[in-house]
């Protein structure tokens, strides 16, 4: 079937939400362990700021990462009206 | 949907009252035995009460969810809900190896061993905003079966075959392995045997009921092996924090384990037994240089030492010792050599206590470069490993919609992050005690765990007086990893019935990883490789049972090949991820996202991917050189367990490329694609659910 430019929209405006959360993901993943030793410097209620990231900070953010993503795509899907409808 | 009077709401919240039922009745169980033991159970029988408890439960789910039906078999009738489906995932997720080794990986490494821990979860967000919902959408049963359709034909198909079949069975060896190790520990049953009792366990989940009873026992497995971890490491965290919870304050006990660790360091006895090992280790070298001569040195030594005791009528407990030591002294030069070899590894043990928190130790700026570098290869692997391991990505086939597998990803590693962010907590609080209970206890009176877990496996904990001053120094202790996990119960002070509970989850961790890989390789052998090449017109009930059956197989040759103890497990597993990242992430990115993707392009891209990456563990990795591989230098240092950070990016620049090169894909493959991206499209020719 023909794809109309609402359907390219919902598209692109997916692509953007990937692209947004995987720079968040980026970030917390090889951003923070290449700077641990420097992170490590900072102390975070008691942890050095490096290893808190790596033992549960970024574990912490990665749930969210799904979370959220699950979140906007559910309405985005009702949006531009491509969602599944509810299940019975 | 499948049938017309199913409702999700009614399934969901019968669901939710079984499991809630079930998860009251094993506490009910675990009371049930603690009394047991008051009034005098045996240990041993407490042990077979988990094991057979266990097994039998699992046995009955998997024989109540006994389905002939292809839909029920492949993707358990597509009806998971998300929160259950992330309850299995997260037991086929976790392993043996992230229950039991996970901590003392942690323990033994600090801060770089997190690695692990990070590769393992952040993969989640690879599966979430790549893979799971569009494969969700495409809706076919396998890994391949995306591969064929999206690239078309049967090369493609094939390749995608060999890697499942290759990564799942290297894996599954390793859980093998887990299960029969814990039930060997636990129930005095011998290895071999343990094996067997194990693989019985395995296949009564899976056999009669394929992915529906898998299902349903990975929820049960994850209920068991959650509370088993938690339940000491809570206990034990009372006992040093102070709280209930402690991940959230362990941070204060990581600064006194600092603390703890420069006492050790510069602490005179410390030193004292550290010397001893350095000057063992020099010694054992120097022999070495001139084995012939050392050896006759040697032997008169103890010779001589014996004749002066004898001649001066020293006392007998003197002279037996010394009997003792010419009696002990190897006989032939080939014999010395082998034991100065093992000698000069105590040179290891001659170092002071690694920093725990440290970041990338090293000794000059080149080794710390290395050590930050090995750990961003590791962490890269295990992400796009865990996006391209197929056992995992098939149980995004089973929900009921693309939405309900997004969110299902949501609780899949919310599930896994419960144990991930639990198991650093683990070390730093078992490090803690043993800094502050263990190291500074006299020989005489050694903490009641230390003194047993001693005694039962030297290889986990040995602790020998090296400078026979009485005392123990942590230079006198050697620790296997996998101590922390299972000695945390008696550690914490915690009766015998949670040593057990610990064994339990371990099978549970071990059995539904097992579970959840041998039936990807049935699956791929009997769907992929026999109905889609084979035979196209067998019947249903054919296919099933041809999967049946060679589940039976593949699991009895593994078990075969696990028997055999083949040698560094932990680089398996490594590998299996590398190799899962390299052949399969990129084909199945390019093929959602790139509608330019084409077949020769993902044929020639996974041939390179894992051309690449087969080709550096070959050359580099030392039980390959050993065999005679000519063996090259690392590329900028990076471990052989790495690998896939080649693969990968060199596997994804040949689609690419030779996408670009070659014809762009027919129109039908790009509704395909088209139809993937979106939940759901008006009017849409595709067929979704199935056939």
């Amino acid at each position: 079937m023909q794809l109309t430019e609402k359907h390219n929209e919902y598209w692109r405006r997916n692509l953007k939400y990937t692209a947004v959360l995987l720079a968040v993901w980026f970030l917390v993943t090889f951003v923070v362990a290449w700077y641990a030793r420097e992170l490590n410097t900072i102390t975070f209620f008691g942890w050095p700021l490096g290893f808190w990231f790596s033992a549960q900070g970024s574990l912490a953010i990665y749930v969210a990462i799904i979370g959220i993503y699950a979140v906007l795509m559910k309405k985005l899907d009702k949006e531009y009206n491509v969602d599944e409808g509810d299940l019975e | 949907m499948s049938t017309q009077a199913f409702s999700h709401k009614t399934f969901k919240s019968n669901l939710t009252k079984y499991y809630t039922f079930y998860t009251g009745g094993f506490i009910v169980f675990l009371i049930a035995l603690a009394i047991a033991e008051q009034l005098g159970t045996s240990r041993q029988w407490i042990g077979y009460w988990f094991l057979f408890a266990t097994i039998g439960l699992y046995a009955g789910i998997g024989i109540m969810s006994r389905t002939a039906d292809v839909a029920e078999y492949y993707v358990a009738g597509r009806r998971v809900p998300a929160f259950f489906n992330g309850m299995a995932t997260g037991a086929d997720w976790m392993s043996a190896a992230s229950f039991i080794g996970m901590a003392g990986t942690l323990f033994l490494a600090g801060y770089d061993g997190l690695a692990w821990v990070m590769g393992w979860t952040g993969g989640y967000c690879l599966v979430a905003l790549f893979l799971a919902p569009y494969l969700r959408k495409f809706g076919q049963f396998t890994i391949p079966d995306f591969l064929a359709e999206r690239y078309g034909g049967n090369i493609v198909r094939t390749i995608g075959i060999i890697s499942a079949v290759v990564c799942s069975f290297v894996y599954v060896v390793a859980q093998i392995y887990g299960v029969g190790l814990i039930t060997s520990r636990f129930t005095g049953l011998e290895f071999g045997v343990g094996v067997f009792v194990g693989l019985a366990g395995i296949l009564v989940c899976s056999m009669l009921g394929g992915m529906k009873a898998v299902t349903w026992t990975q929820v049960a497995q994850y209920i068991i092996l959650i509370i088993a971890y938690l339940t000491p490491v809570v206990w034990l965290g009372m006992k040093h924090t102070g709280i209930p919870v402690p991940q959230i304050a362990y941070g204060y006990t990581l600064q006194k384990v600092t603390e703890l660790e420069k006492k050790i360091t510069a602490d005179p006895k410390e030193q004292e037994v550290r010397k001893i090992f350095a000057d063992r280790a020099k010694a054992a070298t120097a022999a070495l240089a001139s084995p012939a001569q050392a050896h006759a040195d040697g032997k008169a030594k103890v010779d001589s030492t014996l004749a002066d005791l004898k001649a001066t009528g020293a006392p007998a407990d003197k002279i037996a010792a010394a009997e003792k030591a010419v009696a002990a002294y190897p006989r032939d030069v080939t014999a010395a050599q082998a034991q100065w070899k093992r000698e000069t590894g105590l040179a290891a043990r001659a170092a002071p206590p690694r920093p725990h928190a440290q970041a990338f130790p090293g000794k000059d700026e080149a080794a710390q470069a290395n050590a930050r570098l090995n750990f961003i290869g590791i962490v890269f692997c295990m992400m796009f490993g865990t996006a391209a391991l197929p056992h995992i990505l098939m149980r995004y086939y089973t929900t009921p919609s693309v939405q309900e597998a997004r969110v299902s990803v949501f609780w899949s590693l919310f599930f896994i992050f419960m144990l991930y962010f639990t198991a650093p907590c683990l070390a730093v609080l078992a490090k803690y005690d043993m800094f502050s209970n263990l190291v500074g206890s006299s020989f005489a009176t050694l903490p009641a765990w230390a003194a047993a877990w001693a005694k039962v496996d030297p290889t986990l904990l040995n602790i020998t007086d090296v400078n026979m001053d009485g005392i123990v120094q942590w230079a006198e202790v050697v620790i296997g990893g996998d101590l922390i996990v299972l000695a945390t119960p008696e550690i914490a002070g915690l009766p015998y019935v949670v040593s057990g509970l610990v064994a339990a989850g371990g099978l549970a961790a071990a059995l539904s990883t097992a579970d959840g890989l041998l039936l990807t390789i049935a699956n791929a052998l009997s769907h992929d490789l026999y109905y889609k090449m084979i035979d196209p017109n067998a019947s249903t009930t054919k296919r099933v049972t041809i999967s049946k059956g060679l589940l039976v197989v593949v699991a009895i040759v593994a078990a075969y090949v696990t028997s055999l103890k083949p040698g560094d497990i932990l680089f398996l597993v490594g590998a299996a991820f590398s190799l899962a990242a390299s052949a399969f992430f990129p084909p199945l990115v390019a093929g959602v996202f790139w509608k330019r993707a084409n077949k020769w392009g993902a044929i020639i891209g996974m041939a390179a991917g894992l051309g690449v990456c087969v080709y550096y563990m070959l050359r580099t990795y030392p039980f390959f050189t050993n065999m005679g591989v000519p063996k090259m230098d690392l590329w900028f240092g990076l471990s052989p367990v790495s690998a896939g950070m080649f693969g990968l990016p060199v596997g994804l620049l040949t689609i690419i490329v030779v996408s670009l090169l070659t014809a762009p894909p027919s129109r039908k493959v790009q509704e395909l694609v088209e139809h993937v991206r979106y939940p759901h499209l008006k009017g849409d020719t595709l067929v979704s659910e199935g056939r």
